[in-house]
């Protein structure tokens, strides 16, 4: 990784400096012509004024400030940042795939939606569902559909009382948002000391206007909901759904499946289990899966088959669907990726990703006990990831889990995810994912081991920190009050006012 | 050691309660709360005339770590939320129990008596989260 701070484009402008081969061809005054003259601009633009190799380089050198999975170690609990396998973007990207208009002729695109329609047969037998749409564009968006489709449930039936959507302290931190987004109040119900659910707390809110409850499991604390047929069962007495949010389902691809633990509707991201593009803003996949009873309400389009024939499948065809939630079909190209991949790991495959994950994570989990740090839940087994807490070393040595999470840095491994949980102090929540060694996973216990040793010793080494990096400790609390994103020229920058020089023909 | 005056109550939930001398009850964060939560960039208060039962979340208080509600520890009717803490959240951290308060209430009349802390027993429930 580089250290150098790469300044902004701007700041390599010299006038008249330009990559004329790059220039789009000039379409004259007709393109303009039909723009009232008040919005016509007058002046040029204010752009960078840079050569080809310039903007190469600054590009270039931009992006290996990164971290990223493809040159670190990046355990960042919560999110599966697994390694995707090349091929899953070269097969995605075939020209065939890439060329097709989403307004084409079913008759033209078989082959996509062959390849849609197994998608959808493999997320429910993987998830134990009875029927998946993906058009979701987002986790969030899945999330969306699925507390949508509940909601529409309960009406269809004339049940409209029904607004309460229950979340457990150990859920999935988006679910309150998502809930609160489809109208939804939000009951909060607390974990016992071990990371169960409360039952009796569940107990005592569920009723008459619960809608649903929204689980993950394994949950947010690392530990795998071990009383989650009672759960099923309290719910569905009251008359409530059961919605599985799927950020965890890493920890049981292959093993044990959402529909047979009870719960009636999922949503997956496929950009964490099944290896599409993650970080960065996406571009994501949502799908959600139901249970019989919610398949009339799914989002459209649905790929179906008539005869030989595959076919879209859209509100002619499920009159009580939720909508559309995204033009055309989702973002068919990270759907194509995830239809790779599962077709590469195939049925066997898909266990041996949550016997890894889920040893890897308890592997680190039992060598970092070794090191001197202390589990969040010592007496419970670590799913696919494991939280350690740092209160004793905040307390002792006056160094931090963010003191921590910055020197790791230095030692060159994205940080693990800090302070959430909410619910555990000074925690660290750490999911190396299946795809990392044992050579990968002792380098980080090693690297945890240097810096607790140096947080005795030499503290200001770690609350300094990170030394290594292009920035130093970066002020959050600025950075969030301030937030200034807009490059401003400076006088040497002036607007030009030129008019832009016609392009060469 | 965080700071607990023995004139307030306290709830399980680090909320702190005063008694004005209107009636009225002032509720914040407690010094233990912001002190977890670390620098406050962001905070949301009540509007004036919201009902709010006991156990009612009235204020979010978000810190570049975690986004927290705030639950009222009784039922009543907002008089005001602070208004200084939209240009100045930090308020909360550097005076949690005067500038860094988040609303004035108006106890409904008749409201079972809430369980309250005192200063002793918040002290002891903060000390066995390792306070």
């Amino acid at each position: 990784m580089s250290t150098r701070l790469e300044k902004p484009i701007f700041e390599y402008s010299v006038p008249g400096r330009c990559a004329e081969d790059q220039w789009p061809r000039d379409p004259g005054a007709a393109a303009t012509e039909d723009l009232p003259a008040s919005l016509r601009r007058t002046g040029r633009p204010l752009l960078p004024e840079v050569s080809e190799l310039e903007t190469v380089r600054h590009f270039t050198r931009l992006s290996q400030l990164n971290f990223s999975i493809d040159t670190h170690f990046y355990p960042l609990g919560s999110c599966t940042m697994k390694y995707n396998p090349k091929a899953c973007n070269s097969l995605a990207m075939l020209p065939q795939f890439l060329a097709r208009h989403p307004l084409s002729p079913e008759s033209a695109g078989q082959g996509f939606l062959a390849c849609l329609y197994e998608l959808q047969e493999m997320l429910k037998a993987v998830t134990g569902m009875q029927a998946v749409a993906l058009s979701p564009m987002a986790g969030a968006q899945g999330e969306f559909a699925g507390v949508a489709m509940i909601r529409a449930y309960h009406r269809a039936r004339g049940d409209l009382e029904r607004n309460e959507i229950i979340v457990p302290e150990a859920a999935h931190g988006t679910n309150p948002a998502t809930a609160t987004m489809c109208g939804c109040v939000v009951r909060e119900v607390p974990v016992d000391p071990e990371g169960d659910v409360d039952l009796e707390a569940l107990k005592a809110v569920v009723g008459p206007k619960t809608a649903g409850i929204m689980l993950t499991n394994p949950s947010t604390l690392g530990v795998f909901e071990r009383r989650i047929e009672e759960v099923a069962r309290t719910v569905h007495a009251a008359g409530g759904l059961l919605y599985y949010d799927g950020a965890n389902l890493n920890a049981i691809l292959g093993k044990v499946r959402p529909g047979d633990m009870g719960f009636d509707v999922i949503h997956v991201n496929l950009h964490k289990t099944f290896s599409t593009p993650h970080g960065g803003g996406g571009p994501g996949a949502g799908p959600v899966g139901v249970s019989a009873r919610l398949a009339p309400f799914l989002p459209v389009p649905l790929v179906g088959r008539r005869g030989e024939q595959y076919v879209w499948l859209t509100e002619r065809d499920l009159p009580q669907s939720i909508g559309r939630l995204s033009g055309f079909m989702g973002n068919a190209g990270v759907l194509l990726r995830a239809y790779i991949y599962m077709r590469m790991l195939g049925r066997e495959g898909m266990g041996k990703v949550s016997e890894y994950a889920t040893l890897n994570a308890n592997y680190l989990l039992a060598r970092l006990q070794r090191a001197g740090f202390d589990a969040a839940y010592p007496n419970r087994r670590a799913t696919h990831e494991l939280i350690i807490t740092l209160k004793r070393q905040a307390k002792e040595l006056g160094v931090t889990t963010m003191d921590f999470a910055k020197r790791l840095l230095d030692h060159g491994m994205h940080a693990p995810t800090t302070y959430f949980p909410l619910l555990v102090p000074e925690c660290l929540l750490i999911e190396p994912t299946e795809t990392e060694s044992k050579a990968a996973l002792d380098a980080f216990v090693a690297a945890m081991a240097e810096i607790l040793a140096e947080a005795a010793q030499e503290p200001e080494r770690v609350t300094g920190a990170p030394h290594t990096m292009p920035v130093r400790r970066l002020d959050d609390v600025r950075a969030a009050k301030h937030l200034d994103l807009t490059w401003k020229p400076t006088a040497s920058h002036a607007t030009p006012t030129t008019p832009a020089t016609p392009a060469s023909p | 050691m965080s700071q607990v005056p023995a004139d307030l109550k306290y709830t399980k939930t680090h909320e702190w309660l005063r008694t004005l001398p209107d009636g009225t009850v002032e509720v914040g964060i407690t010094d233990h709360a912001q002190h977890a939560l670390g620098d406050l960039v962001f905070v949301e208060v009540p509007e004036a005339g919201r009902k709010l039962s006991a156990g009612d979340p009235f204020a979010v208080v978000e810190s570049v770590k975690a986004a927290s509600d705030v639950y009222s520890p009784l039922a009543g009717e907002v008089v005001i939320g602070n208004p200084a803490l939209a240009a100045e959240p930090e308020a909360i951290n550097s005076d949690a129990y005067g500038k860094g308060w988040l609303m004035r209430l108006r106890p409904a009349a008749g409201a079972p008596a809430p369980a309250l802390l005192g200063a002793a027993d918040y002290e002891k429930l903060i000390a066995e989260e390792g306070g």
